[in-house]
C-alpha cells in the first residue's frame, strides 16, 4: 500500500473488514454522510449503504447497547464514539454488558462488538475532548483494549479486531490522525503482528521506555535526543493494553535493567501502575533503578493553552530517563 | 385511556369489536393451566429461598396474565429479552425448573441457552436489555425475515435512560420491536407516580410508538392487544408499546418488605382483581372447568413442584476454575496464570 494517513489507514482497515465480511456494520455518530468528525469512515456510506453504514442517534449508551443487540444477532458492529470523553455514558453497556456476557453464559454468547474510540489530547481541543481513559476498560474483565500508534498497525490491528470473537475497545490516537506511513499489503507480512502481542519499535541496550499510542513517538523523539548523549533507548509500543503481553515486555527490561513507562493518562491507578508492577515482580534482579512513570498529572484535562505542559514530552520524558540512571 | 379490558374482575366476557378474540375453552383452559402451573413453581422457589435454599427469588405471583397472555400470542421464533422476573413467560417457553433456579442458587450467572428457547438470559441492570432488543430488531430488520422481537420491562426501568433512548432509536430506526412493559405499579418501593407523570403509553407516542394500555390482569385482554399489535409489527408498521396495568403482590424480591411502603387494603384491592381467579371465574360461569380438569392440573402443579425442590437440591457444588476459560474467547496468559495460581492454591489447601 502506498503511504497512508492514520486516518486513511483506518478507513481503509472499515473498508477492508465490510468488503471481507457482510455481517460488518459500521455505525456512530455522523460516521455517514460526512465520514465522521475525522473523516475515518469518509466514503463507506456511499459504497455500503445506510444498512451497513449507519448513522446513529446521539445516545451513546445505545450505540453499545444496539451493537449488542446486533451481535447477538450474528452481526459484527463496528461503532465509533465520536471522542473519548464521550464514551461514559456508555460506560455501563460496555463494562457490565459487553463484557460480561461470554463469561455470564460460561461461553454460550459471543459478542463481538468493536468500540473504536479517538483518544487523548495534543490537538488543542475544547474539554472532553482530550481525554486518555483506558483504565478504566482495563480493568474490566473480558475486553480487550488495544491502542494503535502509526498508520501500519492501525489498519491491521482493526482488521484483526473486525474478525475477532471477543470484545475490543479500540484506541485511536487522534494527534496521530494524520501522521504518513507505509502500510503493509498482506497479512502475511513480518510486520502484521497479532492484535496482543507487544512490539518493540526501536532496539536498545540501556533503558526500556514502555508506552503506546500518541507517546510512542514522543518516546521515539526522546530516544534520538538521548542517542546524541549516548544513551541507547528501547522503545516498546504495548499495543495491546489489556491483555498485556509480559512476555515482550519483561524481555526488554531484563536486557535493559532499566524502564520508564510512558502514557497520556493521570498515572495514578493509571496502567502504568500495573505495568511497573508487573515488571518490578518479575525482573525485580535485573531492575538497576525502580520502575518509573511519565504521565497525566492527578488534574482534570486542562485548557488547550495549557495542554502542553500537562502531556508528556521529550524532555519529561528524557527527566524520568536521567533519573532512573541516577538511581 | 382506559386498559383494554375484555374480562372484568368478576369474570364476566365482554367482546372488543377492537380487539377480536375467539374465545374457546381450549384456549381458556391453556392460559389457566399455565398460570396455575407459574404460580405453583413461584410458590415453590418462594419456599425454597425460605429453606436457604435458594440466595434471592423474585416473585412474578400477580403478573402471569401478563406474562402468558402474551408471550403466547408471540411466535415460537420471536426472540425475546426477559427482565428478571418473567418465569412465567419463560415456563411457556419451555425452559425447565433447573434452568430456572440455578442462578438464583448462586451457581451460575445465568441458567439456560438463549438460543435454544429464543428466550434471552435475564438482565439484572434495569433497562440495559432495551437497547440489546432495538440492535437484536435491526438485525431481524436486515436479514428480512418476518420474525419480531419483544423485550419485557417494568414501570421502574422506563425511568432510566437507555428505556427512553431505545424508544427513539426504535422507532427512528422503525425496527419490528414490541416493548411490553408490565406496570407493577412497585419498582422496589417506589411508586409510580414518583416514577413519571405521564403515563408511559402517552409518554411512548411522544416517541412516535404505536401505544396501548391494557388490563395486565386480564389474560384475554393481554393475548388479544399483544397479538393484535404482534402482527402489526410484523406486517411492517413499525415498534409499538404495550403497558400492561398489573400488581406486584409480593415484595420485589425476598430481600425486600413491602409492608414497610404500601397497606394491606391496597394488596387486598388487587387481591380481588387476581388474573387467575378471573379467568377460572369465567371458566365456572360457562362450565369449562370440571373436577377432572382441576384434579389433572392439581397432579401436574404437584409435579412440578416436585420437580422444582428435587433439582434445586441436586444442583452440585460449583467453583471458580470454570470461569478463567470464559472470560475471553482465546484466554490470556494473566488468565492463565491466575487459573495456575488458583489450582495450586486449592491443592495446597487438601493438605
Amino acid at each position: 500500500m502506498p503511504e497512508l494517513t492514520l486516518s486513511k489507514a483506518i478507513n481503509t482497515g472499515l473498508r477492508r473488514a465490510l468488503e471481507d465480511d457482510p455481517k460488518v456494520i459500521v455505525m456512530g455518530q455522523d460516521v455517514g454522510g460526512l465520514g465522521g468528525v475525522f473523516r475515518v469512515t469518509d466514503g463507506l456510506q456511499k459504497d455500503f449503504g445506510s444498512d451497513r453504514v449507519i448513522d446513529t442517534p446521539l445516545a451513546e449508551a445505545s450505540i453499545v447497547g444496539t451493537a449488542i443487540g446486533l451481535a447477538l444477532r450474528g452481526y459484527r458492529p463496528i461503532c465509533e464514539i465520536q471522542f473519548d470523553g464521550f464514551v461514559y455514558p456508555a460506560f455501563s453497556q460496555i463494562v457490565s454488558q459487553l463484557a460480561k456476557l461470554r463469561a455470564r453464559t460460561n461461553g454460550l454468547l459471543s459478542v463481538p462488538v468493536v468500540i473504536r474510540i479517538p483518544v487523548g489530547g495534543g490537538i488543542g481541543a475544547v474539554e472532553h475532548h482530550s481525554e486518555s481513559n483506558e483504565a478504566y476498560f482495563a480493568h474490566t474483565a473480558g475486553l480487550r483494549v488495544v491502542c494503535c500508534s502509526d498508520p501500519h498497525d492501525a489498519h491491521w490491528m482493526l482488521r484483526m479486531a473486525a474478525r475477532g470473537a471477543d470484545p475490543v475497545i479500540f484506541y485511536e490516537p487522534k494527534r496521530r490522525y494524520w501522521s504518513k506511513a507505509d502500510v503493509a499489503e498482506s497479512a502475511d507480512d513480518a510486520r502484521v503482528l497479532p492484535l496482543d502481542r507487544a512490539r518493540v519499535v526501536r532496539p536498545g541496550r540501556d533503558l526500556t521506555l514502555l508506552t503506546y499510542g500518541g507517546m510512542v513517538a514522543t518516546c521515539l523523539e526522546a530516544a534520538e535526543i538521548a542517542a546524541e548523549e549516548g544513551r541507547d533507548l528501547e522503545v516498546v509500543d504495548l499495543r495491546s493494553l489489556s491483555p498485556l503481553d509480559l512476555d515482550t515486555i519483561t524481555a526488554s527490561v531484563d536486557r535493559t535493567g532499566r524502564c520508564v513507562v510512558v502514557h497520556e493518562a493521570p498515572t495514578f491507578a493509571g496502567l502504568g501502575a500495573e505495568v511497573g508492577s508487573a515488571v518490578t515482580e518479575r525482573c525485580f534482579y535485573r531492575l538497576e533503578a525502580p520502575v518509573l512513570r511519565v504521565g497525566g498529572y492527578n488534574t482534570p484535562y486542562p485548557p488547550a493553552k495549557v495542554e502542553d505542559q500537562y502531556l508528556p514530552d521529550a524532555d519529561r520524558v528524557l527527566d524520568a530517563v536521567d533519573r532512573a540512571f541516577a538511581w | 385511556m382506559e386498559p383494554v379490558q375484555l374480562l372484568s374482575p368478576d369474570g364476566t366476557f365482554t367482546p372488543d369489536p377492537a380487539w377480536p378474540l375467539e374465545v374457546t375453552p381450549q384456549l381458556c383452559r391453556d392460559f389457566y393451566r399455565r398460570m396455575v402451573l407459574a404460580r405453583r413453581f413461584d410458590d415453590e422457589a418462594l419456599a425454597l429461598q425460605r429453606q436457604g435454599e435458594l440466595g434471592l427469588w423474585l416473585q412474578s405471583r400477580g403478573q402471569e396474565a401478563a406474562q402468558v397472555g402474551s408471550i403466547l400470542a408471540l411466535r415460537d421464533t420471536d426472540y425475546v429479552f426477559p427482565s428478571y422476573r418473567e418465569q412465567a413467560a419463560a415456563l411457556c417457553r419451555g425452559l425447565t425448573p433447573a434452568e430456572l433456579l440455578v442462578q438464583w442458587r448462586g451457581n451460575a450467572l445465568s441458567g439456560w441457552d438463549p438460543a435454544r428457547y429464543r428466550f434471552h438470559i435475564y438482565t439484572l441492570v434495569l433497562a440495559a436489555q432495551l437497547p440489546h432488543a432495538t440492535g437484536y430488531a435491526m438485525g431481524v430488520q436486515r436479514d428480512g425475515t418476518d420474525e419480531i422481537v419483544a423485550v419485557y420491562f417494568g414501570d421502574g426501568a422506563s425511568s432510566e435512560g437507555e428505556a427512553n433512548e431505545a424508544f427513539n432509536w426504535a422507532a427512528a430506526a422503525g425496527v419490528p420491536l414490541l416493548f411490553f412493559c408490565q406496570n407493577n405499579h412497585w419498582a422496589i418501593s417506589t411508586p409510580t407516580h414518583i416514577q413519571m407523570r405521564a403515563p408511559l403509553h402517552q409518554r411512548a407516542r411522544g416517541f412516535g410508538l404505536d401505544a396501548h394500555v391494557v388490563d395486565g390482569n386480564d389474560v384475554l385482554a393481554v393475548h388479544a392487544v399483544t397479538r393484535a399489535v404482534a402482527e402489526q409489527i410484523r406486517a411492517g408498521g413499525g415498534p409499538a408499546l404495550i403497558e400492561a396495568v398489573t400488581y406486584r403482590m409480593a415484595g420485589h424480591s425476598t430481600s425486600d418488605d413491602p409492608t414497610r411502603y404500601r397497606t394491606a387494603s391496597e394488596l387486598d384491592s388487587w387481591q380481588a382483581r387476581d388474573p387467575i381467579a378471573r379467568l377460572e371465574s369465567l371458566m365456572v360461569a360457562q362450565g369449562w372447568i370440571d373436577e377432572e380438569l382441576r384434579a389433572q392440573i392439581a397432579r401436574e402443579s404437584d409435579a412440578l413442584a416436585e420437580e422444582t425442590r428435587r433439582v434445586c437440591r441436586e444442583f452440585g457444588p460449583v467453583d471458580m476454575t470454570g470461569m478463567f476459560s470464559a472470560v475471553l474467547a482465546q484466554q490470556s496468559p494473566l488468565l492463565a496464570e491466575e487459573r495456575r495460581r488458583h489450582e495450586a492454591l486449592v491443592v495446597s489447601y487438601a493438605d
